[in-house]
């Protein structure tokens, strides 16, 4: 529990990452060209006494992981989001079976998200069911935009994504998180569509659409879509750590989300470690919208804030927030 | 004009189609070497080794075809440097071959073009919501805007309405409204409030992600800034000595909103 000013804010940060993007682990300068891609956004947006080295940040150990999230940092919960890209990667980046026995060793602290692909066909149906038996899984993460082979992406409207989505709804899995961010991944289409997430949640109206980034640098695709199916939610990550360098730009943008989606659907998450939970926490706290834009996007009051920090998430997670 | 103002102009034609932006200010050009007798070489690069391939394309492929059209640049290469599919798309614009020949991907959305629309169509829009914002700071009433020409916008914000007719002339839409649709035909006065609402989010995307892009390229190349000289550049030619720094002035700080 973070407090400020008298209010206390529980928080459950949305999207975090235990990688190996390590030189061992990696298979190709994909992987390569990955890591580095995630450092430049690490180095680019982070303040300088937050800032790690290319090596450091490349694989990290578990004890700096909590105590970069619970120790300094201000997270009650984290979800840990499924990353395999193992056309990429010898181990994969985290998979659902690396990031669930960091669970088990930190009870309380983290819930696991698993993944699917639906080019994987009948047998990943039959897969998904043994990682959700093993794991008990609340939700998955997925990357319509992850290379298989020959293939550059899927869209969640195939019709054998609707065959896992199908099997989600049948074992509980209820909470859909999608990428749809910035570019870190090779793609020949356009792979920040967000109109087959609108398919989706038309023909699934029990699951939850988390649409991670806010669908940047597509924001207002994702605002279009997200205004007309109420089984869609945004995931800050990627957007918090404007907070820090380009603070009108973060104004805008948690403005237009407030206007056209509200504040019940915005969930924080830092994406650590390319970012950390604690200034992030600190900062937004802190954050007002300008005096010279309140005209057009009105305030973040302490309420919102603590619904997009932690309340919204529990919501979604079934979490019982502490009184 | 020497041989190397003339490219360096026509590049500044050049635009990323998503950021809407000329290539010259977003730091996206490099190198140019001005060879000896003939022979221009142009280098760009990008902010992310991932960058979007399709888009890469486009303007590699604008570049090519705005340098060769400088009457004596001769024989003309431009490369694209650091992404994960220079070689293919290098190789591809010089055969002038297609995108969708050029890489073999069973998925592929091959048509250029109608994404090259789609975000002619949102710069559009985002220069209307300038226009619009531009005409209610001079005092024009809200009221009046459905009703308003293209003309009488441009006596209150004549850099505003010149920025929609660009627009529209990429787009080959022709209408004599200030604000109109891909159609040209006018929004009218129910509809227009939400359009430009839309149209304000559109704008906050575009600015928003090419400063996210100008620092993301300058973090990737701090360290060949630090090590440029301007000798290197008199080292590029024995024309004209190139004087460009490796990044525009001011680089790494918000860009002004373009007119």
């Amino acid at each position: 529990m973070y407090s400020k000013d008298g209010v206390d804010y529980y928080i459950i940060d949305g999207h975090t990452h235990f990688w190996d993007g390590s030189p061992a682990n990696q298979i190709n300068r994909y992987g390569e060209g990955f890591i580095k891609c995630f450092h430049d956004y690490h180095s680019n947006l982070s303040p300088d006494e937050y800032q790690w080295s290319l090596p450091e940040f490349e694989r990290y150990s578990e004890e700096k992981m909590i105590h970069d999230l619970f120790e300094v940092g201000y997270d009650d919960l984290a979800i840990l989001q499924s990353t395999y890209l193992t056309d990429w990667f010898v181990n994969g980046f985290n998979t659902t079976a690396q990031n669930g026995s960091l669970a088990e060793r930190n009870p309380g602290r983290f819930i696991v998200n698993g993944r699917f692909d639906p080019r994987d066909g009948e047998a990943g149906l039959e897969k998904l069911e043994r990682l959700h038996e093993r794991w008990q899984l609340p939700g998955v993460k997925l990357y319509t935009a992850e290379w298989k082979g020959d293939s550059k992406g899927w869209k969640l409207s195939d019709p054998w994504a609707y065959r896992y989505l199908e099997k989600c709804l049948s074992l509980g899995i209820r909470n859909i998180h999608v990428h749809k961010g910035p570019t870190v991944y090779p793609m020949n289409r356009d792979a920040f569509d967000v109109a087959d997430v609108d398919d989706a949640a038309t023909a699934f109206p029990d699951l939850r659409f988390i649409v991670e980034h806010v669908g940047l640098p597509r924001l207002e695709d994702f605002c279009w879509i997200a205004t007309q199916e109420p089984n869609v939610y945004g995931g800050l990550a990627v957007a918090m750590p404007f907070l820090h360098s380009r603070p009108r730009y973060f104004a805008q943008i948690i403005g237009e989300l407030l206007y056209w989606i509200g504040e019940d659907r915005i969930l924080f998450g830092s994406d650590y470690a390319i970012w950390q939970p604690k200034w992030l926490v600190e900062k937004f706290v802190d954050f007002q919208i300008p005096d010279d834009l309140q005209g057009e996007y009105g305030v973040l009051t302490p309420d919102a804030k603590r619904k997009i920090l932690g309340l919204n998430a529990a919501g979604l997670y079934d979490i019982k927030v502490p009184a | 004009m020497t041989l190397l103002s003339e490219v360096t102009a026509a590049l500044s034609s050049v635009r990323d189609p998503e950021l809407d932006r000329p290539v010259t200010d977003l730091g996206f050009v490099s190198r140019i070497t001005v060879k000896i007798p003939s022979g221009v070489r142009v280098e760009l690069r990008l902010p992310t080794y991932f960058c979007a391939p399709n888009f890469a394309w486009l303007m590699v492929a604008d570049a090519r075809d705005a340098v060769a059209a400088v009457p004596g640049a001769g024989q003309v290469e431009v490369v694209l440097l650091d992404h994960f599919v220079s070689s293919e798309i290098n190789a591809g614009v010089a055969a002038a071959s297609s995108f969708a020949d050029s890489f073999s991907s069973d998925d592929l959305d091959s048509s250029l073009a109608s994404l090259r629309t789609t975000f002619e169509r949102k710069a559009h829009l985002a220069a209307s919501e300038r226009l619009a914002r531009a005409l209610l700071a001079s005092g024009v009433p809200a009221a009046s805007l459905p009703s308003l020409s293209l003309a009488a916008a441009s006596s209150s914000s004549p850099a505003g309405a010149a920025a929609v007719a660009r627009r529209r002339e990429r787009l080959g839409i022709v209408s004599s409204w200030a604000f109109c649709d891909d159609r040209g035909d006018p929004i009218d006065a129910a509809r227009l409030p939400q359009w430009l609402r839309f149209a304000r989010t559109v704008r906050v995307s575009i600015d928003g992600n090419a400063g996210f892009c100008q620092g993301l390229l300058e973090t990737r190349y701090r360290a060949e800034r630090a090590k440029y000289s301007p000798q290197d550049d008199q080292n590029l030619t024995t024309a004209t000595p190139w004087t460009s720094p490796w990044l525009p002035q001011g680089y790494g700080k918000d860009l002004p909103a373009e007119a």
